[in-house]
């Protein structure tokens, strides 16, 4: 779970590529033409994000004929809407530190 | 708990520690000692006594509950404008305590906007939030 979190918010910490993300949030399956028209970058720049969004699981990719179709899957959020994994995450670690208190203070 | 007005959501972490109850009841409750694993804090165990716990990323407005000494600390825990309630119980065990952690008292709906809050994403997940709420 920590490798996944890892990886969404790798991805998505880079306004580019989150913008795009957004974008498909927004309006559903685009281009990469499409795409980069709104984009402030260079449409390999934009196919390169698209490339990370995939492999993050964030997008999906569709081929027809030489035109390829990404689209947003809002599933792939879903680990970091869940707040009792976050928290668990967080306590756990508050444990180790706890314990690693324990071992320094004196009886 | 299947009524979605009333069902919370709740977090265990538990974990038997090789130390006394008396021991790591200092640890809870001695700032300068609760500032090493947890947060920067201006806490007493007194109920009813209000404080501060601050973390890089902001702060957490607690209040005392219950306090029994080396058995059971209890104190609200509100951050990002929802409130919750965490819960230590101290068990000695013949290998140490077993110590228990549960904090109880979010509402599922609450989750979406506590982690955009959490990681200052608050547009983005405001963004999205439009996106999954708009009718198809």
């Amino acid at each position: 779970m920590p490798n996944t979190h890892d990886m969404l918010f790798k991805t998505l910490s880079d306004p580019t590529r989150r913008a795009i993300f957004e974008r498909l949030c927004r309006s559903g399956e685009q281009t990469v033409g499409a795409l980069t028209a709104r984009a402030k970058v260079s449409q390999p720049a934009v196919s390169k994000h698209l490339a990370v969004l995939r492999q993050a699981g964030l997008v999906r990719d569709r081929h027809e004929g030489r035109q390829t179709h990404y689209s947003a899957q809002l599933g792939a959020l879903a680990p970091l809407l869940d707040w009792t994994s976050q928290m668990t995450g967080f306590w756990q670690s508050r444990f180790d530190q706890l314990e690693d208190l324990l071992k320094r203070m004196d009886q | 708990m299947s009524n979605p007005a009333t069902e919370t959501l709740s977090v265990v972490v538990e974990r038997e520690v090789a130390y006394p109850p008396e021991k790591i009841w200092r640890a809870l409750t001695q700032p300068h000692l609760i500032e090493e694993w947890l947060m920067k804090n201006d806490f007493k165990p007194v109920v009813d006594h209000r404080f501060t716990l601050r973390g890089d990323w902001g702060s957490v407005d607690c209040q005392v509950m219950t306090v029994e000494p080396n058995r059971t600390l209890v104190y609200s825990w509100g951050a990002m404008g929802m409130g919750s309630v965490v819960t230590w119980t101290l068990t000695p065990t013949s290998a140490g305590t077993h110590l228990r952690m549960e904090q109880a008292g979010f509402r599922p709906e609450q989750q979406r906007a506590y982690q955009g809050a959490k990681f200052g994403w608050s547009k983005f997940f405001a963004n999205l939030e439009q996106v999954l709420a708009r009718p198809d």
